[in-house]
């Protein structure tokens, strides 16, 4: 019953806020005679969402599957890149700015290399999502094995531990909570980085993405549709930050007992 | 009641050595400044000490004078400058340590804390449970089993991590200052249950604390060390009987042994 309570006071409050915001966007929109081209109503945005549904439907699949294969491999290879960024200080030193670097690249700027080397198309897209999201995913994986207390790697290392149990029953477990930081921030990020990656690289066969329907109804002026695809990819990104945040919630509740 | 295995007479028999430390020398670097200058700081000075085997030993010294050192060198997690240490039970594996705060890992229950060493030692499943439930019943938390760090007190944590310790069946127990954070009363309780195991498993101890009254309750020996950089300043037993109850922290040759360690750690610190 509690549950039940707390669920309405979370959702209530967001719930109301939008319709307030819909509707003084209806009314404004209506009442100022706004060009549907500049600043479509909520209405027009909804049925072009229903007209065009299919065509949304597909993109959403699309750009979910390249954010996804994006997001994967941040995961995994951003947590294997700090587990050696963390094994030496030499080879933190040396390869770190690299990492930083990678960031602050703008993804814009390097997709037309992606689609030289992977061609245009999904792998582009993906890989462009990649490399948005995995910079998060190794810094805070580094940070969480960073944090763990010499005195227990004292313990490990009385005790005889080899380097897989240390990696393993010490340095990931102790991470895991700043792990599951980052993969929260690489999830949302690999959705931004599948869209731009589309602006450039998605054109191919097969259903076009949410960033080549952002780029099609641009172009034609259907700004409705284009409200449609910008708020297709904001839920995207919801749908995978809420489906991260709970399975990291399932792992990592022993982490947490005390906050019960 | 707390009872205890003869002491005396060391010198009608021979006893092997758990610990045998001669002339050990330890300095340590410490960055000053910016531009990568260094300072070295000596923190032990040509420490010898020979530790028989089933002895309790308590190691006492003003704060920051290198006690923990020495211990972290005995442990093998350290090695000294100059200076041989041989450590009878390192061989073997059968060193425990106990940090300064119990160190259990967060995210694993009391039982699988316990469970750690003999983990990483790859001991069967069946074994592992039967000498895990043995070693929480021996500092008395069998109720605490299911339970996760975060949600016991201090004494209980502290002996979670002594559980840990004597779970791998140790020859010799390293104490770091283990009960330094918690309460008079607390302490006292784990004092005299420290001691109950001491006798029961035939451990050998070395115990490092800067409580005066802790070490003349705890040890047979007591063994002071001198401000930075530490010297042995006082090595001699502590004159009590050796049973020892709560009893005796109230009797007079109680003070005058505290008495004793104290003027000495005053003389070392000078």
């Amino acid at each position: 019953m509690s549950t039940s309570r707390s669920l309405l006071a979370i959702a209530l409050p967001p719930f109301v806020a939008a319709v307030v915001a819909l509707a003084v966007w209806e009314g404004a929109a209506r009442a100022l005679s706004i060009p549907a081209y500049l600043l479509p109503p909520p209405s027009a945005v909804a049925s072009a969402a229903v007209g065009d549904a299919s065509a949304l439907a597909g993109a959403c699949v699309t750009t979910g599957l390249a954010s996804l294969v994006g997001f994967l491999a941040s995961a995994v290879i951003g947590v294997a890149v700090a587990i050696g960024l963390a094994s030496s200080r030499i080879v933190e030193r040396g390869l770190y700015p690299y990492a930083v670097a990678l960031q602050t690249v703008p993804i814009v700027a390097i997709a037309p290399l992606l689609v030289l080397w992977c061609g245009a198309g999904p792998r582009a897209v993906a890989a462009s999502a990649f490399i948005v999201s995995v910079f998060p995913v190794i810094t805070n994986s580094l940070a969480g094995i960073r944090a763990v207390e010499p005195a227990l790697r004292d313990l490990f290392t009385l005790y005889g531990a080899s380097r897989s149990q240390v990696l393993f029953k010490l340095e990931l477990a102790h991470a895991a909570p700043q792990i599951a930081t980052g993969l929260r921030i690489a999830c949302g990020l690999s959705v931004i980085g599948a869209i731009v990656g589309e602006f450039v690289a998605g054109f191919s066969e097969g259903s076009p993405g949410l960033g080549i329907l952002v780029m099609t109804s641009y172009r034609q002026l259907r700004t409705d549709l284009l409200f449609a695809a910008v708020g297709c990819s904001a839920l995207l990104g919801m749908l995978m930050f809420a489906v991260v945040s709970a399975a990291s919630s399932l792992v990592l509740r022993r982490w947490y007992v005390a906050a019960r | 009641m707390v009872a205890a295995r003869s002491r005396w007479p060391y010198s009608c028999r021979w006893v092997p050595k758990a610990v045998d430390i001669r002339g050990v020398r330890r300095r340590f670097r410490i960055p000053r400044g910016l531009f990568g200058a260094e300072e070295t700081v000596l923190a032990l000075d040509g420490i010898d000490l020979s530790i028989e085997e089933g002895s309790f030993v308590a190691l006492i010294g003003p704060s920051g004078c290198g006690k923990s050192t020495l211990l972290r060198i005995v442990a093998g997690l350290d090695t000294p400058d100059e200076g041989t240490v041989e450590v009878a039970a390192r061989a073997r594996g059968e060193v425990a340590y106990v940090f300064q705060d119990a160190h259990l890992l967060p995210w694993r229950s009391v039982a699988a804390n316990v469970a750690l060493p003999l983990e990483l030692r790859g001991v069967p499943r069946e074994e592992r449970d039967a000498r895990v439930l043995q070693a929480l019943r021996e500092v008395e938390l069998s109720d605490a089993a299911s339970r996760y760090p975060a949600e016991l007190s201090g004494g209980m944590r502290m002996r979670a991590s002594i559980a840990r310790a004597l779970v791998t069946r140790p020859k010799l127990l390293l104490m770091d200052e283990p009960f330094a954070a918690l309460d008079e009363l607390t302490r006292q309780r784990l004092d005299e249950r420290l001691l109950a195991l001491w006798n029961e498993h035939h451990l050998t101890v070395l115990f490092v604390t800067h409580a005066i009254f802790e070490a003349t309750f705890l040890a047979e020996r007591a063994v002071v060390l001198s401000g930075r950089p530490a010297h042995i300043v006082h090595d001699a037993t502590v004159d009590l009987p050796a049973v020892r109850t709560s009893a005796t922290r109230g009797e007079p040759a109680f003070a005058r042994a505290a008495g004793t360690l104290l003027a000495a750690l005053d003389q070392g610190a000078g």
